[in-house]
């Protein structure tokens, strides 16, 4: 296990820095000089020149691309072009944006489409089959976008149920530790504070959880109706061993690795709909800073931005590849 | 020559009929069964004639403005009502049709086209080329596609057309590695082993024997990726980074009409509804092809 651990650590390194000369290259592609940019359409040619040199853009791509690779492990993640500070401070209280809506969302996927997977497929061809499948069909289907605002009209506008937008309440803003906002409230010992943050949580989690859920959903039934089918089901319900005790315990273990890989898959597509639904329900997450930085034009942002998330992306399906043998002890690591 | 035909049909029936056309009459045989797969071919058929016909079944153009008019809720004039623009919702999604069926359909092939030629490449010439290849599409896939899409986007600057290349370039990874397996798994095999030790060139081999066995595999993961194609188009198109105005694209038009969901909410219902429906089509007919094109699902 240890040796397959750091043999898939190693594997990442090629990935990873393939990524970074990725989105070092789109950078570089894009059209215009970034010194115009920076600088704005009155800019000299004399400071156009010398901003070049200090940005090192005179430079051959594989000198700069070195010293890009330089900067990111040194931590340094570029400047934003927008409000001049260093992105690497200025990202962390976005990525825990969020970090905590995914982790929510996925929470939400995750338990509601493996149990309406293993009603699905325990009570196969029944209505709540039918349901179940032509939710999760829908679900799939869906645009995140449209249903955030669904959502927003009928919950917040309507309703008035729930907040449509932001992490808290600007009145009552929580004072950040870990920029984590349910932690943070919790350390603070603010609980009308953690319920507050729970309601602005709702809307935007269910938006971004549906494509999830649905995926999941379906997975966890062809799945479970392939385990169930088995003979060591037959002979546990030979033994009058109880159905809910039997898909629970035994059927689910086994139908789970397919589930665990799809979960892991649907991490990147989180992230990715986090742009979606952060823009609608102005969740200030690494999502809303990509798209602002879209508009403005802020292209060390948007490359920071991508390649933060898509790391992450990375590090969750090596996650999810470690977690396999916890699941299935048959899995043998080499 | 009446004797001729006679004699003709009972040869035929063994001989003549290709085995292209016996698998297509197979395939037609368990498809037509999967009710739900017929339903998604309904609606992608009704959106597709929708498309070809728009001119004659909208009532007015995608950008015949009346101000006087802003903002009606649906009634028999303007079946799904009219935008802050006064303009028909209705006939824009009509002609949106076009849009997003257009988007849906060429990204696909050109992923497809791109990934096939590159996943043959990687999986019959193998070694230097075939790690080089996995590699970058390992790269490409660690990136959450709509990600990819809006870098793609930002150099190539923002409109349909740009977002419509960089989907199908997100998606080559996805052919890409479909078609390398098959044809891994498609070398090896004994008519192929034999067909080589006869004398048959690498591309005579690759179109008689490696490509037409990646055919049912490809479809599948096509069709569901028009859906997928046609999502994120609309995400771009919400986002700013694809269709600009006044192009009816659905994505598009739930952006700009999402300020006036309070008073307005038909502004934003219809379109997504649109969405949701062609994608709900492609999708049902993608599973109705796995399962019938899937001789493992078959049994």
């Amino acid at each position: 296990m240890f040796y397959y651990s750091i043999k898939r650590l190693l594997m990442l390194i090629p990935v990873l820095l393939g990524m970074t000369l990725i989105v070092f290259a789109i950078i570089h592609a894009i059209p215009g000089n970034p010194a115009l940019t920076i600088l704005g359409t009155k800019a000299t040619p004399e400071a156009i020149h010398s901003l070049n040199r200090s940005l090192g853009l005179d430079n051959p791509w594989y000198v700069q691309y070195f010293s890009y690779l330089k900067d990111i492990l040194s931590g340094n993640l570029g400047t934003s072009i927008q409000t001049n500070s260093p992105i690497s401070s200025e990202i962390w209280p976005h990525l825990a944006a969020t970090i905590e809506l995914s982790f929510v969302a996925m929470i939400i996927a995750v338990f509601v489409g493996i149990n309406a997977g293993i009603i699905s497929a325990w009570k196969q061809n029944s209505f709540l089959d039918y349901t179940a499948m032509i939710l999760a069909l829908i679900g799939v289907s869906m645009p995140v976008f449209w249903l955030g605002l669904l959502e927003q009209w009928g919950f917040s506008i309507k309703l008035q149920w729930l907040p449509s937008i932001g992490r808290d309440d600007i009145r009552n803003s929580v004072d950040p530790i870990t920029n984590l906002y349910l932690i943070d409230t919790l350390l603070r010992g603010r609980l009308d504070q953690f319920w507050m943050v729970i309601r602005h949580l709702i809307l935007p989690a269910i938006a971004l959880a549906t494509i999830p859920t649905a995926i999941i959903a379906r997975m966890t039934r062809s799945s479970m109706l392939e385990v169930l089918k088995s003979d060591y089901i037959r002979t546990a319900k030979a033994k009058g061993q109880r159905m809910i005790w039997i898909v629970y315990k035994y059927a689910l273990k086994n139908a789970f690795i397919p589930i665990l890989t799809v979960i892991g898959l649907q991490t990147g597509l989180l992230l990715g709909g986090a742009i979606l639904t952060e823009t609608i329900f102005g969740w200030p997450g690494v999502g809303l800073y990509i798209y602002n930085a879209i508009q403005y034009r802020d292209y060390p942002v948007i490359q920071s931005g991508i390649l933060v998330i898509a790391f992450i992306f990375v590090m969750v399906n090596f996650i999810v590849d470690l977690l396999y043998g916890l699941f299935d002890p048959r899995i043998k690591y080499r | 020559m009446p004797q001729a035909s006679q004699a003709q049909p009972e040869q035929s029936t063994v001989k003549d009929i290709s085995p292209t056309i016996m698998a297509i009459g197979e395939f037609w045989k368990a498809f037509r069964k999967n009710k739900p797969a017929i339903a998604g071919t309904f609606i992608v058929v009704f959106f597709i004639l929708l498309a070809i016909f728009a001119r004659f079944i909208a009532p007015q153009g995608i950008n015949d403005q009346n101000i006087g008019i802003r903002l009606q809720p649906p009634s028999a004039a303007h079946w799904f009502g009219t935008d802050d623009f006064g303009r028909d919702i209705f006939s824009r999604i009509v002609f949106g049709a076009r849009l997003s069926l257009r988007v849906g359909f060429l990204s696909v092939v050109g992923s497809i086209i791109a990934g096939t030629l590159l996943g043959v490449i990687a999986g019959y010439f193998g070694r230097f080329l075939d790690v080089v290849i996995s590699r970058i599409f390992d790269i490409l896939l660690a990136f959450p596609s709509i990600l990819l899409s809006i870098a793609i986007v930002a150099i190539l600057g923002p409109s349909l057309n740009n977002a419509l290349v960089a989907i199908a370039i997100v998606n080559i990874p996805v052919f890409g590695r479909l078609v390398r397996s098959r044809v891994l798994t498609v070398k090896e095999e004994e008519y192929v082993v034999a067909a080589r030790s006869i004398g048959m060139g690498d591309m005579r081999i690759i179109f008689h024997h490696v490509l037409p066995n990646s055919f049912a595999p490809i479809i599948v993961q096509g069709t569901l990726n028009i859906a997928t194609a046609i999502l994120d188009a609309a995400g771009l198109g919400f986002l700013g980074m694809g269709a600009q105005a006044p192009l009816p694209e659905w994505g598009k038009m739930l952006s700009d009409s999402r300020e006036y969901i309070q008073n307005a909410p038909w502004t934003v219902l219809f379109p997504g509804l649109a969405i949701v429906l062609v994608v709900v089509g492609f999708n049902l007919i993608g599973d109705g092809l796995r399962d019938a094109l899937d001789p493992r699902m078959k049994n």
